[in-house]
């Protein structure tokens, strides 16, 4: 296949995990969109490294896929916090902050 | 493979403050559990935190300011990021002063504190000699997290939470999108070496035709892209939501740190990124231009004048302290931009100038915030009425600061817009010097309107009755850190020359 079907895909997910960021009011969907957008990032590195022949795009998907993980468990024990304080998992009911 | 592997052993000679700062990060937190019946347990870890910083102070001064590339070209060491760790590791020190006397970190958690905050410093170290895609996302990435578990270290407190909350969700998504933005930039580049970078630009922008526009058309978008990480991090429009929310929420020592150390990072980060790449070398009247007449500068000038122009205006209908200044921090970081968009020497010079003025006068700002919180349990202006009846130095104090942050003279805070104004007004006779006309125009409006609303509180702690009379009685030593702070303000507002001197032979930056 070629590499520009794989970079069009990657960018489709981009798009849902933006979308899905601006629209979802559940906290853990909208972690979920996010990690989406990594990946996407993830695809494109790899569909660029494998058409250029150059190993730098595969090295840096371990280095996200790390990362991405580390957000999750600091994301998810935040999302623990304002359960425990609110018992809400709505964004749009935590907005206390605001004059 | 073997010259790969010399290079990263012969790199750590020159790695050494930033390797101090790690294992120091990690000693606290083991010294944290093993001091945890300790009488004297805050003093003990205070002491540790400085020690820390103190010994990577000394290294940092004991390295060589050469411009060398290290680890085979991830990070750079050179006079300019040398500049920007001296203003990270006293954002660091002040910080843990700060903390180490009030009692916004718990006693049972503090040691945590100052392990995270050591990680911090050692992020942002990194993204001021970042110069790999690599290298620049992995630091931001550092930066970001400690300071999401940071913000909301009070784990039972709502607003701690909620500004946590709001922080990790915009923090997550802008560096998302700046992956994705990196993403575009190596299948267009072919290389992660941002300093390889303004060659292979050149290259590609000279093909012609409708491949030609697709490409340029991509290039302008993956920067932009790129470009989010950085604006999240310095709280420019549009990446500014999360700021006034999360400088409410967080603790203030911390607050007061988010706004000058990780802001100073980001425009280390734009500096090294736009100026290394993305413009040629600096001709002899120390003015560049961008690589293939991108139009980068002119999309930053303009962020710049929306930033500071929603900043200022959204200031004003603030009673919340910290929330007015987090809004007077965006527009802050929107005067800052206007160094960045006037491409030159000058402007290069007056951000650095203004970030290392700025530490002294928002810390002093904040600092005073503490004070009164810690008095009265409150952050709103009202409860500023009088304050030169109950504490005159927090009163003057915060008054040279407020004064400071308008940029009137003879306070530092002038010298620091002096420098930007006058930058932004050398190219205002230059091509397109019409566009840099408004721009000054536009920051001098916004200055106008900065002063009405830092007035207020002048007016309110000077001219207005207090509605209860005792006294404020700050700690002996949060009394000596306002005395030092607005000493240095005032001695920096008539005597500016060591810093220019100083930020004049940081301005070595390695290209590629």
């Amino acid at each position: 296949m070629d590499a520009n079907q794989y970079i069009a895909l990657a960018a489709f997910l981009f798009g849902i995990g933006l979308v899905g960021v601006v629209v979802k009011r559940n906290m853990l969907v909208v972690f979920m969109c996010i990690e989406l957008m990594l990946n996407a990032a993830n695809l494109t590195f790899l569909a660029f490294a494998r058409r250029a022949g150059n190993m730098n795009g595969h090295a840096i998907a371990f280095f996200v896929i790390a990362v991405a993980a580390a957000e999750a468990a600091v994301g998810l024990a935040i999302v623990i916090a304002v359960f425990r304080t609110r018992g809400t998992l709505n964004v749009d009911e935590v907005a206390s902050l605001r004059n | 493979m073997e010259q790969l592997i010399g290079n990263n052993l012969a790199s750590v000679a020159g790695f050494r403050p930033e390797l101090v700062l790690t294992f120091g990060s990690i000693a606290l937190l083991v010294l944290d559990l093993v001091l945890r019946r300790s009488r004297s347990r805050r003093a003990l870890l205070a002491g540790a935190a400085v020690i820390v910083l103190g010994l990577a102070a000394v290294l940092l001064a004991a390295q060589s300011t050469a411009s060398t590339p290290l680890f085979n070209g991830m990070i750079a060491s050179d006079a300019f990021a040398t500049f920007f760790k001296w203003i990270f590791l006293a954002a660091g020190f002040l910080t843990v002063l700060i903390v180490a006397q009030g009692d916004d970190y718990p006693s049972p958690r503090v040691g945590e504190f100052y392990g995270l905050l050591l990680a911090v410093v050692l992020g942002m170290f990194l993204m001021a000699s970042a110069t790999n895609l690599l290298t620049i996302y992995m630091s931001i990435e550092l930066v970001s997290m400690v300071s999401y578990v940071l913000a909301g270290f009070r784990k039972s407190d709502r607003k701690a939470a909620e500004a946590s909350l709001k922080y990790v969700i915009y923090g997550s998504v802008a560096s998302g999108v700046m992956l994705f933005g990196m993403s575009y930039l190596y299948g267009l580049l072919g290389t992660f070496d941002v300093l390889a970078f303004a060659p292979k630009i050149a290259e590609l922008s000279a093909t012609t035709g409708a491949a030609g526009a697709a490409t340029k058309l991509a290039l302008v978008v993956a920067v932009v892209f790129v470009s989010s990480g950085v604006g999240y991090k310095i709280a420019s429009v549009p990446w500014h939501m999360w700021c006034p929310d999360v400088y409410e929420g967080a603790p203030t020592p911390f607050t007061a740190f988010l706004s000058v150390g990780p802001k100073a990072a980001g425009f280390a980060l734009a500096l090294r990124f736009f100026l290394g790449s993305f413009a040629g070398p600096m001709g002899a009247n120390g003015m560049a231009e961008s690589i293939a007449g991108i139009p980068w500068p002119a999309v930053i000038g303009v962020l710049s004048a929306v930033t500071m122009t929603l900043g200022n205006l959204t200031a004003i209908a603030q009673t919340n302290l910290k929330r007015l200044l987090a809004y007077s921090s965006i527009a802050h970081a929107g005067y800052t931009l206007m160094g960045l968009a006037t491409l030159s020497a000058l402007g290069m010079q007056g951000v650095m100038i203004y970030m290392l003025i700025y530490l002294v006068m928002n810390l002093g700002a904040f600092l005073v915030v503490i004070v009164v919180a810690e008095a009265t349990g409150s952050e709103s202006i009202f409860d500023y009425s009088g304050l030169v009846h109950r504490h005159p130095l927090a009163a003057i104090a915060f008054g040279i600061f407020l004064f400071s942050l308008t940029g009137l003279p003879p306070f530092a805070g002038f010298t620091g817009k002096w420098y930007l104004f006058y930058a932004v007004i050398e190219r205002a006779s230059g091509p397109a010097g019409f566009w840099y006309g408004a721009l000054a125009v536009v920051g001098a409006l916004n200055t106008a309107v900065s002063l009405y609303y830092y007035a207020r509180i002048i007016r309110a702690m000077f001219l207005e009755a207090p509605h209860v009379t005792d006294r404020v009685a700050p700690k002996l030593g949060y009394q000596l850190m306002l005395g030092a702070f607005s000493a240095a303000i005032l001695v920096f507002g008539i005597w500016w020359a060591p810093i220019v001197e100083w930020s004049q032979r940081s301005m070595v930056m390695l290209r590629g």
